[in-house]
C-alpha cells in the first residue's frame, strides 16, 4: 500500500504545474468554505447568543394564544398564580432547565412631562432575570454612582436608547408612564429613568424594562399575574430535546373548555432572526455544494487526462501481470493524494485566515447594531466533514478514470500512439 | 513437453466490414531454454504472433498451450496473473516506468506482481542489475540512462521475476547498431544464465544471426 501511495505522489509531481493548479483550486474552495463557515456561524451564533441571553431568553410559556396576538400585547391572555405555579413545579421537574423568569409584557404612554410617546415594556423580576438573561445588563448603560449587580429598583425604568434620544432623556430623569389594564381603566404612576438600554434585532429588541411589582400596581392586577415565563437550559444543544419533552406535558394541562392551556416556543419561534440563521446555513450548504463541484471536476479532469496521457504505461503495468484490481488502486491513490495534500493545504490556510480574523476582528453594522465584532472560530467537527467529503469526493472523482484504467487491453494500450 | 505448443492458430481482425488475416493456420512449438526470433517484413503478423504466445491477445481460432496450460481460454484476471507468473516482456519502446529509478523499475514486478518481501527483493535485483551490468546505474531515473542502458535495464525488469518465457517484442528496433548487438548477446548470456526462453521478434539481418532458431513470417503465414 506505501509502494503505491509513492508512485502515485510521484506520478502527479511528473506533472507539477497541472497538479500545482489543480491542487490550488480545491484548496481554495476549502479556505472559502473554511473562512465562510466560521464567519458566517460564528456571527449566527452571536446573534443567537445576543437574542437568547439578552433578550428573549432560549424558550417562552404563555397562556394558549399569545403569541398569536403578541403585536397587541394582550392583557387578558395572563397566567394568574396558579397557572404559574402549575408551569413552576413542571419547570422545576426538569433537569436540563437551569432557570425561569416570569414577565409582563405591556404597551405604555411614557410622558417626560413636555412630550409623550409609546413605549413597549417588559416587565421583569430583576433577580431571576438575570439568570434567565445573563447578558441584559450587558446592554444597558447606568448612572457611574449605582450599586453594582443592581439590575433594577422598584420605581425604576430602563428606556431604549432610541427613545432617550428622542425624547431627549437621560439616566435620572422622572417620567410618568400611563397604561390601559384589561379592563380599559387607565392608571399612571412616577418612575425615575434609571438606565438607557441598547436595541437590538427584532421587536422584542426595542422594549424598555421596569419592575414586575411596578406593572402589576400600574395595570391594577388585584393579585400577581403574569404574561410569559422564559426559560434557560444547561445546554442549549438540548434545546430541541427539551422542547419536544415540555410540549407534551404542557399539553397535558387542559382548560375547562377541553383546549390545552399553555403554548410554549423556542427562540426561533419567536424571533425574526430565525429566518436569517436559516438563510446562513443555507448559504453554508451552497458553498460546500459549490467545493464539491469544484473537487469533482478538477480532479475527475485530471485524472482523466493522467489516464490519456498514459495509456502505454498502463499497457506495460497490465503486460507485467499487474492486476486490474491494482491498476486501478494506483489511479485512485493519485486522486486520494490530491484531495489530501488539498485538504491539509487548505485546512492549514482556513485555520490561519480564522487566526487573523480573530487577531483583527472584524467589526460590523446589523440591523439598528453599530460596532459588532465578529471573532469567527470553526469547530474541529467542521474541518473533519469537509476534509472527509474533500477525500469522498477525490476517490469518486478518480474512480471512473481509474475503472477505465483498469479495463484497456494489454495490446491496445501498447500499440496506443 | 514443449514449453510453448500452438495449434492451427489464427487470428482474423474486423475492420468494418473488411476482415484481415493478421496469423493464418499457424502451428509450432518451442521447446523450453530456446532463443527464438520471429522474423519478417513490417505487417507480416510478428507483433500478433507475440502478443499471442505472451497472452496479450487471444487468437480467433486454434489453441496456444504456454508451460502446459491452455492460455486462449483464460479470462483478463487470470491471464495478468499468468503473465506475471511465467512471462517477462522487452519492449521496442524501453517501457520503463518514468518516475521510478532503474532500481525501482526492476523492483516493480517483485512488488506488484509477485508481492516478495523486502529482504528477498533486494537481493534478487541486485543480482539481475549486476547481470547485466548495470549495478552503478540503479538509482538514475530512464531519462538520465541512454537507449541501450534502458534496455538492460528493461532486460534485468523481465527477467527479475525469474519467468520461464521472456517475449521481446523489436528489442533492438530504437537502438543503434553496437547497443542491439550487446543487448540481443546479453539476453543470450541471460538465456544461459538462467535458463529461460527468449522469443523476440526483429526485421533486422544484423540481429537475426543470432538467434538458434528462425521463423519467418510471411502475410501471417510461416514459411
Amino acid at each position: 500500500m506505501i509502494r503505491i501511495f509513492k508512485i502515485a505522489l510521484r506520478n502527479l509531481l511528473r506533472y507539477k504545474r497541472r497538479t500545482l493548479l489543480t491542487s490550488l483550486l480545491i484548496t481554495l474552495g476549502i479556505v472559502l468554505v473554511i473562512l465562510f463557515s466560521g464567519l458566517a456561524g460564528s456571527f449566527k451564533i452571536m446573534m443567537i447568543g445576543q437574542i437568547t441571553d439578552s433578550n428573549l431568553a432560549q424558550m417562552q410559556i404563555h397562556k394558549k394564544g399569545y403569541v398569536s396576538s403578541i403585536d397587541t400585547m394582550p392583557l387578558n391572555l395572563t397566567l394568574d398564580t396558579k397557572r404559574y405555579k402549575k408551569i413552576e413545579e413542571l419547570l422545576s421537574s426538569n433537569t436540563q432547565i437551569s432557570a425561569w423568569a416570569p414577565r409582563i409584557k405591556l404597551n405604555a404612554m411614557l410622558s417626560n412631562f413636555k412630550d409623550t410617546t409609546n413605549i413597549r415594556l417588559n416587565a421583569i423580576s430583576p433577580e431571576k432575570e438575570v439568570l434567565v438573561c445573563p447578558d441584559v445588563a450587558s446592554r444597558m448603560t447606568f448612572d457611574e454612582k449605582r450599586e453594582p449587580g443592581v439590575l433594577l429598583n422598584q420605581g425604576e425604568v430602563i428606556i431604549p436608547d432610541k427613545l432617550a434620544k428622542g425624547m431627549k432623556l437621560n439616566i435620572g430623569d422622572p417620567i410618568v408612564l400611563v397604561a390601559n389594564n384589561k379592563d380599559g381603566s387607565v392608571n399612571g404612576l412616577n418612575f425615575k429613568v434609571a438606565g438607557i438600554i441598547e436595541s437590538i434585532l427584532g421587536p422584542q429588541g426595542k422594549e424598555g424594562y421596569m419592575h414586575i411589582k411596578d406593572a402589576q400596581e400600574l395595570l391594577r392586577m388585584d393579585s400577581p399575574e403574569m404574561i410569559e415565563v422564559a426559560v434557560r437550559l444547561h445546554d442549549f444543544d438540548k434545546l430541541g430535546k427539551v422542547y419536544t419533552d415540555l410540549s407534551s406535558k404542557l399539553a397535558g394541562f387542559i382548560n375547562k373548555k377541553g383546549m390545552p392551556e399553555f403554548e410554549i416556543h423556542t427562540w426561533d419561534q419567536l424571533s425574526p432572526f430565525s429566518n436569517i440563521a436559516k438563510m446562513i446555513d443555507f448559504m453554508t450548504i451552497t458553498m460546500k455544494i459549490i467545493m464539491i463541484a469544484i473537487v469533482l471536476i478538477s480532479i475527475l479532469n485530471v485524472m482523466m487526462m493522467s489516464v490519456y496521457e498514459r495509456v502505454r504505461e498502463i499497457g506495460t503495468m497490465s503486460a507485467i501481470g499487474t492486476s486490474p484490481s491494482r491498476i486501478m488502486s494506483l489511479f485512485l491513490a493519485e486522486g486520494l493524494l490530491l484531495g489530501l495534500i488539498s485538504a491539509i493545504v487548505g485546512n492549514i490556510i482556513g485555520l490561519s485566515g480564522i487566526f487573523i480574523l480573530n487577531i483583527y476582528k472584524i467589526s460590523f453594522a446589523f440591523g439598528r447594531q453599530d460596532n459588532l465584532l465578529l471573532a469567527p472560530t470553526v469547530n474541529i467537527t467542521e474541518l473533519l466533514w469537509v476534509s472527509g467529503i474533500v477525500l469522498l469526493i477525490s476517490v469518486f472523482a478518480s474512480f471512473q478514470p481509474a475503472y477505465k484504467a483498469s479495463r484497456m487491453e494489454p495490446v491496445d494500450a501498447l500499440g496506443h500512439v | 513437453m514443449a514449453l510453448v505448443q500452438i495449434e492451427n492458430v489464427s487470428k482474423i481482425y474486423q475492420t468494418g466490414e473488411i476482415e484481415i488475416a493478421a496469423l493464418s493456420d499457424i502451428n509450432l512449438s518451442i521447446e523450453k531454454s530456446a532463443f527464438v526470433s520471429f522474423v519478417g517484413p513490417s505487417g507480416s503478423g510478428k507483433t500478433t504472433m507475440l502478443n499471442m504466445i505472451g497472452c496479450l491477445d487471444k487468437p480467433s481460432s486454434g489453441k496456444i498451450l504456454v508451460d502446459g496450460k491452455q492460455v486462449d481460454s483464460f479470462n483478463r484476471q487470470k491471464r495478468a496473473a499468468f503473465r506475471g507468473d511465467v512471462i517477462g516482456f522487452i519492449f521496442q519502446s524501453f517501457n520503463l516506468f518514468p518516475v521510478l529509478t532503474a532500481y525501482e523499475n526492476i523492483e516493480y514486478p517483485l512488488v506488484m506482481v509477485k508481492n516478495e518481501p523486502a529482504a528477498e527483493r533486494k537481493e534478487m535485483i541486485l543480482n539481475v542489475l549486476d547481470s547485466v551490468g548495470m549495478l552503478n546505474q540503479k538509482d538514475k531515473f530512464p531519462d538520465q540512462l541512454s537507449g541501450g542502458q534502458k534496455q538492460r535495464i528493461a532486460v534485468a525488469r523481465a527477467l527479475v521475476t525469474q519467468p520461464k518465457l521472456v517475449m521481446a517484442d523489436e528489442p533492438t528496433a530504437n537502438l543503434d547498431k553496437a547497443s542491439a548487438i550487446n543487448v540481443i548477446r546479453l539476453m543470450h548470456e541471460m538465456k544461459d544464465k538462467f535458463g529461460t526462453t527468449f522469443i523476440f521478434s526483429t526485421h533486422d539481418p544484423r540481429i537475426m544471426e543470432e538467434a538458434e532458431i528462425t521463423y519467418t513470417l510471411v502475410d501471417g503465414k510461416l514459411s
